[in-house]
């Protein structure tokens, strides 16, 4: 892969939070005691220009700790994130900041319910300069169309929009100081399911039409395979497999994927799944298992899985994963659109 | 028969109408137009003082004091001669100057104060919650009768004595709003816009979190009306002759068995502008509440 | 003779009273759930599948009442029924599961002494038997290592934990109906798969009957045999859930399953459904799906369509249901 592709490259990059008090640690009689939370343990991942990469997990697997991280509203602990092949200062200026927004889960919490829709994107506007003063109400109407809303939302307050059209003036905001970056942190898992589709179709054209690259966080497999390019699977502060988004569904190369595709409640009969697909839950950031994170909970775990701790390994062309076994794994059966088709 | 688009033209033009949803005007609140007419009234009789008041508030008589109400003194006189009526309008000046003025400067001072705190956070946060708790250790009263009494009687010293107790409710309230504010992904999506603090806390948190200071700035009128009152009681407060309702309550006193009215009524009118203050906060706290819609 | 239901709502309107007359939210809704049966209501938000849930438990919020209908349980009629009668139901006959379980649990006691609370009250149970038969429903609920889990508070828990608890607590008593509201909304998938393959277990043991209230038309699909689909407050179609999901007789049904993603259609455009759901405040006398629907004629805004068989077990509430998916009634 050539490193002019990607517009964000995070490397090695780890987020370690102190809890607890750090005076009465010291003397503390257990030195042992873990109050160092790992939230991320040296993540590797580019964001390719023009793509949307899905970043998926269960709660806890560190995925919405790196959408911050990527923003610059947490600082990492380790690690460097490269934008554009310059790395990203600790401290970033407005310009920089500018470059790469996010658009959050609750619609509701993420507009200032005392500001009207036009003083939040003339605000924004003016302060980066962006269009000159006359213009801003033509830029921000502008705005408005591009993410299927009227110039009459204006003068609205957010407590006058619906959550799916709160979620489309969140999306204008964050577009108003023309990034190429977007974050979008589970952006439709607040949304009713009719709206969801009009959201998704939004992200899908602003890629199409700005040529924005977004780093879409989501829990929803299904909506990660309609709309994502490319995947990246997230367990435990790690990110354990990465790959385009039909190759992954169709051949995992981590057990935690398989895990994670069949559990996805399907929509047909045929498709439904049966069986306990995976036991027990995520142990905790606080005492990350030994060798393998994964193998207190893997059905293919062996006693080498407890003694090394894999990295992420290319296992195909445009395929990585984290497991000493991903060659040996059986072949993947779950994919009923493939008995459909035959 | 019409196309699906023509048949839904009409529904939509309707529906747009109805979309904004209206908000409760603030003429059907209740409590707030109680409060606005009963402090309406007051404020009135305070500036119109000069015009409506029937005789000089000061200008003592020896030889007309203690009259029972007539129709040439209604409300009669006291000790000194004075119109009690006279006394009872002027005193909605000092009362109401005092009470207004005296919520101002704990208001801004402890508000920015607690802002500071809540947003930054840190040792900044620890040293004011600190000063904070020890203030809020005496109570109102005590604090203000003790600091008038060392700093001497007298308007600016009733003023500077209320502030230094009461800057701390304001600080602790907007303080805790801000807390809460700052987690909002609003919050943080200003500061993804490239704000600066200063403007994300002015802008974008301030008008968010000083409606509960308003509204309790409300409450503290009322407070700060009765400490004067209290003092003017304790004979602490505005220097005689100048017309007081506290004082007014305290002459009038020793009279109650046989005029009753020149203590009772500035007592009733106290608490008829306590009643409408708090008319007023209730009345407010329902129009700031960001989500009124119904 | 049939035997009657287990469960039959009929006409169900549920108001709020507002100061000018009342706003109707949910709007003569009727189902029967057979003894064992799986009943799934899905809706978007405001649709009233969980006003319609909380009526049968119960549980309506303070300003919601019953307008009219009829709620009966096993032949006895639930609305109006003598308060401490009812609450003598909840529990060994109808328990209740909700999405978020740390709201529904105490905070200050701990899980297994909350799990036997029901057992003692109403099943006569000494504390130490209760409490023996709480660890043994936490064990049965797959939490692992459950006699240690049941000294916890419920804070000390995984949200999956809670939910456990919560499954635990409302099988404790063996009641013949249970409510879900939404109980895996707020899970992970792999945890959300192990909880409803458990609630699915746990019927089909002990014989009891589940309503099932949520919004992801998969869930319901993995879960429930039978189903309405729910629409500004009112039922707009029902049937068995593998011939609605395969072949939806409303233009509402049909909107939703295309604007959801499927997992194995993945090349599938999703189409979303135009428009807002309409104001409950300002009900017209119209179709309330007409201002979204891409089908609509002149007559959907004449009158409101009721549901009507399309075909044995199934029922559409559209006037053109048959023109729209070109079926002959037979």
């Amino acid at each position: 892969m050539s490193p002019d592709t990607s517009i964000l490259r995070v490397s090695n990059v780890t987020k370690t939070y102190h809890l607890g008090n750090a005076l009465l640690e010291k003397f503390s009689k257990n030195p042992e005691s873990n109050s160092a939370l790992t939230a991320l343990d040296g993540i590797d991942l580019q964001l390719r220009k023009g793509e949307i990469l899905a970043l998926v997990g269960e709660s806890g697997s560190g995925k919405s700790t790196l959408a911050k991280i990527l923003v610059g509203s947490v600082a990492a602990s380790t690690g460097e994130i490269q934008y554009q092949g310059s790395p990203m200062p600790a401290r970033r200026g407005k310009d920089v900041t500018r470059r790469i927004q996010m658009v959050f889960q609750d619609p509701y919490s993420s507009l200032n319910p005392r500001m009207s829709v036009g003083a939040v994107l003339s605000e924004l506007l003016l302060l980066h300069k962006i269009v000159p003063r006359r213009e801003v109400r033509a830029e921000s109407i502008r705005l408005l169309n591009r993410v299927g809303m009227e110039e009459d939302a204006l003068d609205a307050y957010p407590s006058q929009f619906s959550g799916g059209q709160r979620q489309r003036i969140a999306i204008a905001r964050a577009l108003a100081v023309r990034p190429d970056v977007l974050i979008a942190d589970e952006p439709v898992s607040a949304l009713d399911v009719s709206v969801q589709a009009t959201i998704l179709e939004l992200f899908t054209t602003l890629r199409d039409e700005l040529g924005l690259s977004i780093l879409f966080v989501a829990h929803n497999l299904a909506v990660v395979q309609h709309l994502s390019q490319r995947v990246a699977v997230m367990y435990l502060g790690r990110i354990v497999e990465v790959a385009d988004t039909a190759e992954i569904f169709s051949n995992p190369r981590h057990p935690y994927t398989r895990a994670l595709i069949e559990s996805i409640p399907r929509m047909t009969a045929e498709g439904a799944n049966d069986g306990i697909v995976l036991e027990g839950e995520p142990p905790s950031p606080f005492n990350i298992p030994a060798g393998c994170r994964f193998n207190p909970r893997c059905s293919f775990a062996q006693v080498a899985c407890t003694l090394t701790d894999p990295a992420l390994m290319p296992v195909g062309p445009t395929h990585e994963s984290a497991c000493i076994r991903a060659d040996e794994l059986p072949i993947f059966s779950s994919i009923p659109i493939h008995q459909e088709e035959l | 028969m019409s196309t699906p688009t023509a048949i839904l033209a009409g529904f939509q033009a309707k529906r747009r109408a109805t979309r904004s949803r209206t908000l409760k005007p603030w003429y059907k609140n209740g409590s707030l137009v109680a409060g606005m007419i009963i402090v309406g009234a007051l404020v009135l009789m305070a500036i119109l003082a000069p015009i409506i008041a029937p005789y000089d508030p000061i200008q003592q008589n020896l030889t007309n004091t203690l009259q029972a109400p007539s129709t040439s003194h209604l409300l009669g006189t006291d000790k000194y001669g004075r119109d009690v009526l006279s006394r009872l309008i002027w005193g909605a000046r000092v009362n109401l100057r005092i009470g207004f003025l005296a919520v101002l400067i704990p208001f801004v001072f402890g508000s920015i104060l607690g802002g500071l705190a809540g947003y930054f956070g840190g040792w900044l946060d620890a040293i004011v919650m600190r000063v904070v708790d020890v203030f809020f250790a005496f109570p109102f009263y005590v604090m203000v009768i003790v600091l008038v009494f060392i700093l001497g009687s007298g308007e600016a010293s009733i003023y500077l004595a209320i502030a230094a107790v009461s800057w701390v409710s304001y600080a602790k309230i907007v303080r805790g709003e801000v807390i809460v504010a700052k987690k909002q992904d609003y919050v943080v999506g200003a500061r993804l816009g490239g704000m600066s603090h200063g403007r994300v806390l002015v802008r974008h948190i301030g008008p968010n979190v000083l409606s509960q200071a308003i509204i309790y700035g409300m409450s503290d009128i009322v407070m700060d009306i009765m400490a004067v009152v209290t003092l003017g009681y304790l004979g602490l407060g505005i220097a005689p002759p100048t017309a007081e309702w506290g004082s007014m309550i305290l002459d009038g006193q020793e009279f109650i068995t046989t005029l009753w009215q020149q203590a009772t009524i500035p007592g009733l009118i106290v608490v008829v502008t306590s009643l409408g203050v708090s008319f007023l906060g209730d009345g407010l706290s329902d129009l700031l509440s960001p989500d009124r819609r119904k | 003779m049939t035997e009657s239901p287990l469960l039959s709502v009929t006409d169900l309107v549920l108001g709020v009273k507002r100061s000018k007359g009342s706003t109707v939210i949910v709007d003569g809704v009727s189902f029967d759930v057979a003894t064992g049966n799986r009943f799934g209501i899905v809706g978007e938000s405001g649709s009233g599948k969980s006003m319609s849930l909380r009526a049968i438990a119960n549980l309506l919020p303070a300003g919601v009442n019953v307008m009219s209908g009829s709620i009966k349980y096993n032949g006895e009629e639930l609305v109006g029924m003598n308060r401490v009668k009812r609450r003598r139901l909840m529990g060994p006959e109808i328990a209740m599961i909700f999405q978020e379980p740390m709201t529904a649990l105490n905070p200050v006691m701990r899980v297994g002494d909350q799990i036997a609370e029901g057992p003692r009250r109403y099943l006569g149970l000494s504390r130490k038997a209760a409490m023996e038969l709480a660890v043994s429903m936490m064990a049965r609920t797959g939490i692992p290592d459950p006699a240690k889990r049941a000294l916890a508070y419920p804070h000390q828990l995984s949200g999956g934990l809670r939910q456990r608890i919560m499954i635990a607590m409302a099988i404790s008593c063996r009641p013949k109906l249970i409510l879900c509201d939404e109980p895996t909304t707020a899970l992970d998938v792999t945890v959300q798969h192990q909880v409803l393959r458990l609630l699915e277990e746990l019927c089909d043991d002990f014989g009891a009957s589940l309503v099932f209230v949520t919004h992801d038309l998969a869930v319901v699909n993995q879960t429930c045999r039978d189903l309405a689909v729910m629409y500004a407050g009112r039922m707009v179609e029902t049937g068995a859930v593998k011939d609605v999901f395969r072949d939806p007789r409303h233009p509402y049904t049909k909107g939703l399953l295309d604007s959801a993603p499927d997992f194995d259609q993945p090349g599938r455009a999703l189409v979303p459904i135009p428009g807002f759901p309409p104001n409950l405040a300002h009900r017209e006398n119209a179709c309330s799906f007409a201002p979204r629907c891409p089908f609509v004629q002149e007559r959907c805004l004449e009158g409101a369509p009721v549901l009507e068989r399309v075909e044995d077990g199934r029922e559409s509430a559209c006037f053109f249901s048959d023109e729209i998916f070109k079926k002959v009634r037979v």
